[in-house]
């Protein structure tokens, strides 16, 4: 792109706040009562990572792996893309980080442990999972508008990266580059539209940076 | 070979006459004015409908019929010129959606823009625009931000030869790559440029203005409210008493009339997606405009804001 030091975030927004969080809002409409499933299915995680099972690590990676493919399609497919063409684009990742999930994180030993890194892991994962929908009606916003694990793509990510800090096992780091990427790429977004709950998306990328550059360092 | 001196002659009267001339039609007070497209003396109204931000509502329904109510109202104050974009996400199909619904005004003036690095794929993208938009075709299209503006350039042109379009245009938005955009004006027989221009935002006054009426080029204005920001900022500002007298009863209306009165502008085209301001911004083209001594007072006052 020509002169691109000149543009800004505002000139890359495509779309009104009010077309944003109405989406969000028909695109729970539409799934209604999914979010008991995939809230359901964050719960079991976290009984998981305290009592894990011999099938469990399987079963976490599964799960994660099976909810990004479904936020690409579901989510940045057939939904975002309709206001967001960058959408379509980032489908793909989403795509390549459940495979990864499938390839990488059944390998992995999800549980919970009481180490720094452990305790920010569980810290992100549990605020994803409760915390982050409460977000938008404390801001002011529609109930219908919370953003739900496994329903949008923030709480999913902002998730991933908690569990993955937990996880323990070889190559764990891959599997935070597209959340943290997103996370990144959806700050920008809801910074641009004035949401203050923004920041919490660039907390959790500082979040895991620092555990996982303290360990690579040691 | 006279007769067809003879008509060469004529135009070539006929378009000195319109950039030397004053290039509002006359209009009582209080009616709107028209400008001239500088190419060809078609009358236009100065005031059009952007669709950036505003129209990209993808599919819901709820919000596209808010914007096929905007089109309504403005084609009910008299409008022309809709401008959209490929770049634009749902923007296109959303204002193919208030055209059907509006039953195809035949007063449509359709501009937009090709958008995409590879020149090849310009004519596919722009037979998608004109599919999406519902139109037989486009009056005006715009090499958008001069995105691999060479090879858009041969096409638009090419179409404009085969009777496929009316206008050629190219476009910058916040004063980027004014250089290049003036080195085109000055070696491209275009119809339309279409830049970002307001009553903070000046710096087209100093080359590109000049250069549009002395070439002959209609001139598009973008973001006269810069998206916004600006009404925003001088919303809790008083109005001087004297917006009277230009017939300013808003923000919005005095930023207008700075604009359109400028006697290098085509038209300006502001997004919204309300109909009480498509009418507020559609009244801004009733006389009196404001003249230059007045438009530097304008300019003074928001300055010193």
């Amino acid at each position: 792109m020509p002169e691109w030091w000149t543009y800004s975030a505002e000139d890359f927004l495509l779309f009104s706040p009010r077309t944003y969080w109405r989406m969000i809002e028909r695109h729970n409409d539409a799934l209604w009562p999914a979010q008991i499933l995939t809230l359901a299915l964050g719960v079991a995680i976290l009984l998981w990572l305290f009592r894990p099972r011999p099938w469990s690590d399987r079963v976490i990676a599964g799960t994660l792996a099976a909810l990004w493919a479904w936020l690409a399609w579901g989510f940045l497919w057939e939904r975002y893309a309709t206001i967001n063409w960058a959408a379509s684009y980032l489908a793909p990742l989403f795509v390549l980080q459940a495979f990864l999930l499938a390839m990488i994180g059944g390998r992995l030993r999800w549980s919970a442990s009481r180490t720094g890194r452990g305790l920010v892991g569980l810290a992100l994962f549990v605020y994803a999972l409760v915390l982050h929908p409460l977000a938008v009606p404390l801001m002011g916003r529609s109930t219908r508008g919370a953003e739900v694990f496994g329903i949008t793509p923030d709480p999913t990510a902002i998730a991933t990266i908690g569990l993955v800090l937990m996880a323990a096992g070889r190559w764990s780091w891959v599997l935070l580059i597209v959340p943290m990427a997103w996370c990144v790429a959806s700050w920008a977004t809801l910074h641009t539209l004035g949401a203050s709950e923004s920041w919490v998306l660039l907390a959790a990328v500082v979040l895991a940076i620092i555990p996982v550059a303290r360990r690579r360092a040691g | 070979m006279t007769a067809t001196r003879r008509a060469v002659l004529h135009g070539a009267l006929a378009t000195a006459a319109l950039v030397m001339s004053p290039v509002r039609a006359r209009a009582q007070p209080g009616e709107p004015t028209v400008r001239r497209i500088p190419s060809t003396g078609e009358t236009i109204p100065p005031v059009g409908l952007g669709t950036w931000i505003t129209f990209n509502v993808g599919d819901d329904v709820e919000l596209r019929e808010e914007c096929a109510a905007v089109m309504q109202a403005f084609f009910q104050a008299g409008g022309r010129m809709i401008d959209s974009s490929p770049m634009y996400g749902s923007s296109q199909e959303v204002v193919g959606y208030g055209l059907r619904k509006l039953g195809r005004p035949t007063s449509l003036f359709a501009a937009d823009k090709v958008w995409i690095s590879s020149g090849a794929r310009g004519p596919s993208q722009i037979e998608q625009s004109r599919s999406l938009w519902g139109v037989p075709r486009f009056d005006l299209l715009q090499v958008h931000n001069l995105l691999s503006w060479e090879e858009h350039l041969k096409t638009l042109f090419a179409m404009k030869a085969a009777g496929q379009l009316r206008y050629v245009g190219i476009t910058t938005s916040e004063g980027r790559r004014h250089d290049l955009f003036e080195t085109i004006m000055r070696r491209q027989p275009l119809d339309f440029v279409q830049v970002t221009y307001n009553i903070v935002d000046r710096e087209v006054e100093d080359r590109i203005l000049p250069l549009a009426a002395d070439r002959g080029m209609g001139v598009i204005v973008n973001r006269p409210f810069q998206q916004g920001v600006l009404l925003r900022r001088l919303s809790g500002r008083p109005l001087p008493a004297w917006a009277g007298d230009i017939g300013a009863s808003s923000w919005a209306q005095f930023i207008l009339k700075f604009i359109i009165s400028h006697p290098a502008v085509t038209v300006a085209i502001p997004a919204t997606s309300q109909v009480a301001h498509v009418r507020e911004n559609m009244a801004s083209m009733a006389t009196p405009l404001p003249d230059a001594a007045m438009r530097q007072r304008m300019a003074d006052y928001v300055r010193n804001l």
